[in-house]
């Protein structure tokens, strides 16, 4: 099988997120990067299929150098290919920008493949827009938020979490998923794979020789604020027994609060 | 003219696309636009009423026996048909499971783009400004849509349910085409339906366990106090998850769901900033932890210092008794 998984470089879910309001930007400095915790698991899934069926799992991402260190970590955990679409534009939060770029990138450098894998959603932007997108842009069926995968020649079966139960979806090769936490146990980097990995060549494809440069991708969504909210007040610390300390909470609950 | 795509289960409306159409109909108003509904699938036109009740003044029937089961493709087809034929203003979704992963297909086959899970829209000189939880919520990022039509989904158990209305609506049922062989992914099956049991993105009260649960089997304590109070689900922190105490759809926070209940009960959970973030559109926050300097205390609106299993029993008995009022 021939699989791609589109990952992404993102702050650490521990960060504290501090805004420059007057750029609408998330301040970078000081934070830390890493791999979007939903791609860990897209990675796994290929890694497994690979191993199941043979073929090949190449990592893809967009954006500007820093995020090759993240390349690596894929090559490291197993990709056997990693590419780089080269885009120094800020974070636009415009999920379509995303997703012409990925269509565009598999349609002129990579025209045959199986299986597109993703994480369900990027921490951070938090979209969950750009795997149906893609799905879309190169008509294929789509599969999200993916518990369970099974792959069988031409045919695919996917478990998807919906709320409270599990769809299941068939689907026909090429085909987009996304995956979930519950899909797998993403494994570690191994030290040889690190060592690997260091002297792996990465292909950088430009906006340009993608035809992409321009106005091709004039993002459509306005930045008008990025702020942080309301910071939340410690409220009231019930004591006495347990038993009067409940029995206290219940009636706030219903009298002050409303909340019962 | 505003469209709002209103989502079915079971032949029945989701509460959360009557929400959807519920701040549709009211930003309409302050505009003085239309509402239209469209609801895809055969032989549902009988939810007529319902959906005219909470605003909408003309709903679409898109019909054909391939839409009875969910694809992303056959609905994206249908809606797209739709949507060249009226071109709406604003296309609105509920960023249910399904609105989240259709809206984008749709969005992508009208070559626009997408506000995704919004928890408000206001109405600024004229056009609408789309804000949306960033960062599980540590942030808010407000945008404005430059295509047309704007594509919408509104986050579940934020925006207020209207009062239904007697209003009647016009009905137009249309048989759309599709072709069999474009719909090349599809819904087979439900599995694992539960009776009743809500999602935490659904649920108006949400009973939080934490690593202070100690084990997968205390999670029943926390299931009884669910089992007691009405429209509540249990929920979990990352750690009791990562521990397998109880199944990831349960996780609230950054790598979880981000929810949004009236209430919101933590017990035995410290707070990490991730599980905050989740939690904090929550209305009321009440915290049960041993350890009084946990980051819990500084959110929630309740605190109960202590043992929460000396808490949960006393508190059960004072649940039932005021439910029972």
């Amino acid at each position: 099988m021939n699989i791609f998984v589109f990952i992404k470089r993102v702050p650490d879910t521990e960060s504290k997120i501090r805004i420059n309001s007057e750029a609408r930007t998330v301040v970078e400095e000081g934070l830390n990067f890493i791999l979007n915790p939903y791609d860990e698991y897209a990675l796994e899934e290929a890694f497994r299929l690979r191993e199941a069926k043979g073929g090949q799992v190449t990592a893809v991402t967009i954006g500007r150098d820093e995020a090759l260190v993240t390349l690596r970590k894929c090559l490291a955990m197993g990709a056997d290919e990693a590419v780089l679409v080269k885009d120094d534009a800020p974070e636009s939060y415009d999920g379509l920008r995303a997703a012409r770029t990925i269509a565009r990138v598999m349609e002129k450098k990579f025209p045959s493949f199986d299986l597109l894998l993703f994480g369900k959603q990027a921490v951070g932007a938090d979209n969950s827009q750009v795997p149906s997108m893609v799905a879309e842009l190169l008509s294929l069926p789509q599969a999200n938020v993916v518990t369970k995968l099974e792959i069988d020649g031409a045919k695919g079966v996917a478990h998807r979490e919906i709320e409270g139960a599990v769809e299941k979806v068939e689907f026909t090769l090429p085909a987009v998923v996304s995956a979930q936490k519950g899909l797998n146990e993403p494994r570690y980097e191994t030290l040889r794979g690190i060592m690997a990995a260091k002297k792996k060549q990465i292909p950088v494809f430009s906006l340009e020789e993608l035809g992409l440069a321009g106005d091709a991708l004039q993002t459509q969504v306005e930045i008008t604020k990025i702020d942080t909210p309301p910071a939340r007040q410690a409220g009231k610390v019930l004591g006495g027994s347990p038993e009067e300390a409940a029995k206290q909470l219940v009636e706030l609950l219903r009298r002050e609060a409303k909340a019962i | 003219m505003f469209l709002v795509v209103i989502e079915t289960r079971d032949g029945k409306v989701k509460k959360s696309s009557l929400e959807t159409l519920s701040e549709a109909r009211r930003i309409a108003d302050a505009l003085g636009k239309d509402v239209a509904a469209a609801v895809v699938g055969p032989g549902l036109d009988a939810l007529a009423p319902e959906i005219a009740g909470y605003g909408a003044s003309r709903i679409h029937f898109l019909e054909n026996p391939l839409l009875a089961r969910y694809s992303a493709q056959g609905y994206a087809g249908a809606l797209s048909l739709l949507a060249k034929e009226l071109a709406p203003e604003v296309i609105f979704f509920s960023a249910s499971a399904m609105g989240k992963d259709l809206s984008p297909r749709l969005a992508a086959r009208l070559g626009v783009s997408l506000a995704a899970d919004c928890t408000r829209i206001s109405v600024v000189d004229g056009r609408l400004e789309f804000t949306r939880p960033i960062f599980a919520g540590k942030a808010l990022l407000s945008v404005r849509l430059k295509s047309s039509p704007q594509v919408t989904s509104l986050r579940p158990n934020v925006f207020l349910l209207g009062s239904p209305t007697g209003k009647s609506a016009d009905v137009i049922k249309k048989e759309v085409a599709i072709d069999e062989g474009s719909i090349r992914g599809q819904v087979t099956e439900i599995l694992g339906e539960k009776g009743g049991e809500l999602d935490v993105t659904e649920a108006e009260v949400i009973i939080s366990g934490g690593r202070g649960m100690k084990g997968p089997e205390n999670f029943e304590l926390l299931r009884e106090l669910a089992a007691i109070i009405p429209r509540s689900a249990v929920g979990a922190s990352r750690s009791a998850v990562d521990s397998g105490w109880i199944g990831h759809q349960h996780q609230v926070g950054q790598t979880g769901k981000t929810v949004s209940p009236n209430l919101y009960l933590a017990f035995g959970i410290s707070g990490a900033i991730q599980h905050l973030a989740g939690i904090s559109s929550s209305k009321v926050i009440v915290a049960v932890n041993k350890d009084p300097e946990a980051p819990i205390f500084k959110v929630a609106d309740y605190g109960i210092v202590g043992d929460l299993f000396q808490v949960i029993p006393p508190l059960k008995e004072e649940l039932k008794k005021i439910l029972a009022e």
